[in-house]
């Protein structure tokens, strides 16, 4: 083992990336099976047929180009929360909060979107955006320097500023930023103007294009810039990185930042692309998927692109499977919480399928807690 | 009859894999009554693996155990121990705010329903301890124990439990030079006492100076059974290794030039507020290595890390070509041309789910070639790696494996290769052949002297005498955090080193003038 003179063939190398990827796939595709297999059986055991259920899902998804239009318009803010959680995970970071710091982005970009009247779009959408996201990332910053500073555990925080945001958010929905027009009861903001509403662009949402956009881009931070490099080390190995002379107070902060940025425009896309307010409730859960999404993907920002929209089919697809077969929509949230339990836990996946641990980057569900 | 006494333990056959490694294969050892049979062998050899075998950890994928002649299935150490087996382990396994009694009897308890007797254990504890001239009182606490102490609290603790053979892995990795001494003399005892000890080193003269019986492994096979008369450190070095070494490290002379890193009283504090290092004051010379001996624990890596910024400097001054850098950040001492061999290659120097190239550019990553503005040269970080691998004979399949996938030798190459390409002009390397294998060793060894040749001003720190003695010009010896002198490396024995090593005052003949040497007062620590 110590004379490593026999150098592996060229040709080998080059499909060693081929190789790599379809191994990295084995634990995601077996964890979403097993999830699918699991929720057949309780469909069978609730007494309807799994294989209707199922075909009705997948076509209620995929059947139309309605369908493909609602499942673009679930797994657009999947993406960019999935994003989000992934660039925390590769600094170490475990952001339970993306659905606080989505909130944020989506309450904000409503204000923006409502209060101002008459703007072009081409500055009133980017305006919205913008203020949407870094008010995401304003709140996640609470988190990064309460880690950074204190040591405070970042899934603690983390959590406690989702309720905080949930709060706030009601708040300024029923109150300052309330929709009072004639007739309205509910908690909601108004409409935001005509102007800021996300166009479609050659058919397709301009949301999606953005999602799509900040995937390649986070890509390229995290593996072709040095803060990427920085990132991936204080995430990899945190002594490694101070050896280096990697501030890993300031990475912190920065990882978190940006992951809260993510979230917040993709809480501003939901609203201007989707919603066209903001209303409580709406957006309830898609930072918790964003986790599923993240682990399903194993954090590697272009894969979070199909596992957003894998979890959009589901979403889009659940009212038809319960139309069509009359098992409840919820089954939908019970596999999805079974694949995250997969993806999580992934060696049960591989003690299941006998695989060896994998080589390389590793994701760190939680390292040590309050140090 | 035979004349050989009965054989204790007895192993057959062993094979244990791990995947992708076969860590022993058909290793067969006899221990007989009243012996020490050495197990010698580099990191990896599988010395570990057999031991853990033997104690109940592993279980051995074939092959048999029998002790007494009697064929055994030992499933877990709890087990072991009814057998009379008993293990000292390199990391000693004891709760400091204990007494030694409270620590002996942890596990097995005496008393009477749920209260504690621990007259019965302190009674024994003494017995033993006269019995075996280990010197041990059962009150004393734990953390206020020198090293060499703790070590037969383990040997005791193991007796308690009627161990009548006892496996020391690495025992004497911890000791000073009369620490080992005063170790062996115990082991004399105990095998008088018809105990039986396996004795776990890569060390080739305590090895010829305690054992009866030799065993070398080497990649999980046993290479050679000797006795210390037919073998000299030579042969075992070459069956360790598998080929000729050269022992002795050829270095010409220094020639010292003007000083590049000067420390003025420097303290520094542990991670528990503890000054563990106590006014430190030393000079560092461009085109000379000063070695810094010690036992682990006396605030060597206090001072390194404090001088390469990882830990704050408590008072006092750190320059580095007359530059002040008292507490400047790890990138402003790095940029000085400070080169840094950290001690723990695995945790520090290291990140092991990265590629080889990635860790060869892992503090320089930020600068042009590497990277222009945020953006990385990935071909420039390629070749870069391809250049290193080539020049420092790094034995890995490709600049883009993991390090993790490399030998521990080939990982300390490649942090050696990384700091000394840099070309600094100074060179703070730690522990850097630590648990490595020979060959690499010879490597460092030449790469560290050509780098002072070079004219690098070196600080060597290093638990290993031997290596201190082989490679510095200049020798200072730390102890309890403070450095009582600086020796000539030249004039220097190994057993004055070890007086100093324990604490010993400084002889006068022999002191070079250093601010801080004369009046040190010797501040014990276990003052109780």
């Amino acid at each position: 083992m110590e004379r490593a003179e026999s150098q592996s063939p060229p040709q080998a190398d080059r499909l060693a990336p081929v190789r790599r990827l379809l191994r990295a796939m084995i634990v995601p595709v077996a964890s979403v099976a097993v999830a699918l297999a699991i929720g057949a059986v309780i469909i069978a055991l609730s007494g309807a047929n799994p294989l209707v259920a199922y075909s009705a899902l997948f076509e209620g998804g995929l059947g139309s180009g309605r369908a493909i239009g609602r499942t673009l318009e679930k797994a657009t803010p999947l993406i960019f929360g999935g994003l989000a959680v992934s660039l925390a995970f590769k600094c170490g970071l475990f952001n339970i909060g993306a659905q606080g710091q989505l909130l944020l982005g989506a309450v904000f970009a409503a204000f923006i979107g409502f209060s101002l009247q008459g703007l072009p779009a081409v500055l009133h959408i980017p305006l919205a955006l913008l203020v949407g996201a870094i008010m995401g990332a304003v709140w996640a910053a609470i988190a990064g320097m309460l880690k950074a500073f204190t040591g405070a555990h970042e899934v603690i925080t983390t959590i406690m500023l989702n309720f905080v945001a949930f709060n706030l958010t009601d708040w300024l929905a029923d109150g300052p930023w309330k929709d009072r027009s004639p007739g309205n009861i509910v908690a909601r903001t108004p409409a935001v103007a005509p102007e800021a509403r996300l166009p479609d662009i050659a058919g397709v949402p301009l949301g999606m294009i953005l999602a799509v956009l900040a995937a390649i881009a986070v890509w390229w931070l995290i593996w072709r810039t040095t803060i990427g490099f920085e990132l991936r080390t204080v995430g990899q190995n945190a002594s490694a990185a101070k050896y280096a002379g990697i501030s890993v107070r300031r990475m912190t902060v920065l990882a978190m930042v940006a992951s809260g940025f993510l979230a917040g425009l993709g809480g501003a896309v939901e609203t201007l692309g989707v919603v066209g307010r903001f209303q409580p409730g709406f957006n309830v859960g898609l930072g918790f998927q964003a986790i599923t999404i993240a682990l399903l993907a194993r954090t590697n920002p272009i894969a979070v692109i199909p596992a957003s929209l894998l979890i959009g089919v589901m979403q889009a697809g659940a009212s038809r499977m319960q139309f069509n077969s009359g098992v409840a929509s919820e089954i939908i949230d019970v596999i999805q919480a079974i694949i995250l339990f997969f993806v999580a836990a992934d060696s049960i996946i591989r003690w299941v399928l006998r695989l060896r641990a994998e080589e390389g980057e590793q994701v760190t569900l939680s390292s040590g807690w309050g140090s | 009859m035979t004349a050989k006494p009965e054989v204790v333990l007895e192993a057959r056959n062993i094979t244990k894999r791990f995947p992708g490694v076969v860590a022993n294969e058909n290793v067969s050892l006899k221990l007989h009554r009243g012996e020490v049979l050495a197990l010698l062998g580099e990191n990896g050899a599988g010395k570990t693996t057999l031991m853990n075998i033997l104690y109940g950890l592993y279980h051995q994928d074939s092959g048999e155990v029998l002790i007494r002649g009697e064929p055994v299935r030992i499933s877990s150490p709890s087990e072991s121990i009814k057998r009379g087996i008993g293990m000292v382990h390199q990391h000693f396994m004891l709760v400091p705010v204990f007494t030694v009694a409270e620590n002996i009897i942890l596990g097995a308890e005496t008393g009477r329903g749920p209260f504690l007797d621990l007259n019965v254990a302190r009674q024994r504890i003494r017995e033993l301890s006269q019995r075996y001239h280990l010197d041990v009182d059962p009150d004393a606490y734990v953390k206020d124990l020198s090293v060499g102490q703790q070590q037969r609290v383990e040997i005791i603790k193991a007796l308690y439990r009627n161990a009548d053979i006892l496996i020391l892995d690495e025992p004497t990795a911890v000791l000073t030079p009369q620490e080992t001494e005063e170790l062996f003399a115990i082991i004399r005892t105990l095998t008088a006492r018809g105990a039986s000890v396996i004795f776990i080193s890569h060390k080739l003269k305590e090895v010829l100076a305690i054992a009866d019986q030799i065993m070398v492994l080497r990649r999980g096979r046993v290479v050679g059974e000797t006795t210390p008369r037919e073998a000299t450190e030579r042969s075992l070095a070459e069956m360790m290794v598998g080929r000729s070494v050269m022992l002795e490290v050829e270095k010409g002379e220094a020639h010292p030039g003007a000083p590049v890193l000067t420390l003025e009283n420097v303290t520094v504090l542990d991670d528990r507020g503890q000054q563990v290092v106590n006014g430190v004051s030393l000079e560092v010379h461009a085109g000379e290595i000063l070695g810094i001996a010690g036992v682990q624990g006396n605030g060597q890596t206090e001072l390194v890390e404090a001088i390469t910024g990882l830990r704050p400097v408590h008072s006092g001054r750190v320059r580095i070509n007359g530059r002040d850098v008292t507490n400047a950040s790890p990138r402003r001492i790095s940029e000085t041309g400070c080169a840094h061999v950290p001690e723990d290659r695995q945790e520090d120097g290291l990140v092991l789910t990265y590629t080889v190239a990635d860790n060869l550019v892992l503090n320089t990553y930020y600068a042009p070639p590497f990277a222009h503005g945020i953006v990385r040269d990935e071909r420039a970080i390629l070749d870069h790696a391809n250049r290193l691998i080539e020049r420092y004979d790094v034995r890995t399949p490709s600049a883009l494996t993991l390090v993790s996938a490399l030998s521990g030798g080939n990982k300390q190459k490649v942090i050696i290769a990384r700091e000394l390409s840099r070309e600094g002009r100074l060179l703070i390397a730690a522990q850097p052949t630590r648990g490595i294998d020979v060959g690499s060793i010879e490597f460092i060894h030449h790469q560290i002297i050509a780098e002072r040749d070079r004219g690098a001003a070196v600080l060597l720190v290093s638990a290993e005498l031997d290596e201190i003695m082989a490679l510095s010009d200049r020798i200072a010896v730390m102890y309890h955090g403070r450095i009582a002198t600086t020796l000539p490396a030249a004039s220097a024995t190994r057993e004055e080193l070890g007086l100093l090593m324990a604490g010993a005052q400084p002889s006068n003949a022999a002191q070079e003038p250093v601010t801080d040497g004369r009046a040190v007062v010797n501040v014990q620590r276990r003052g109780v």
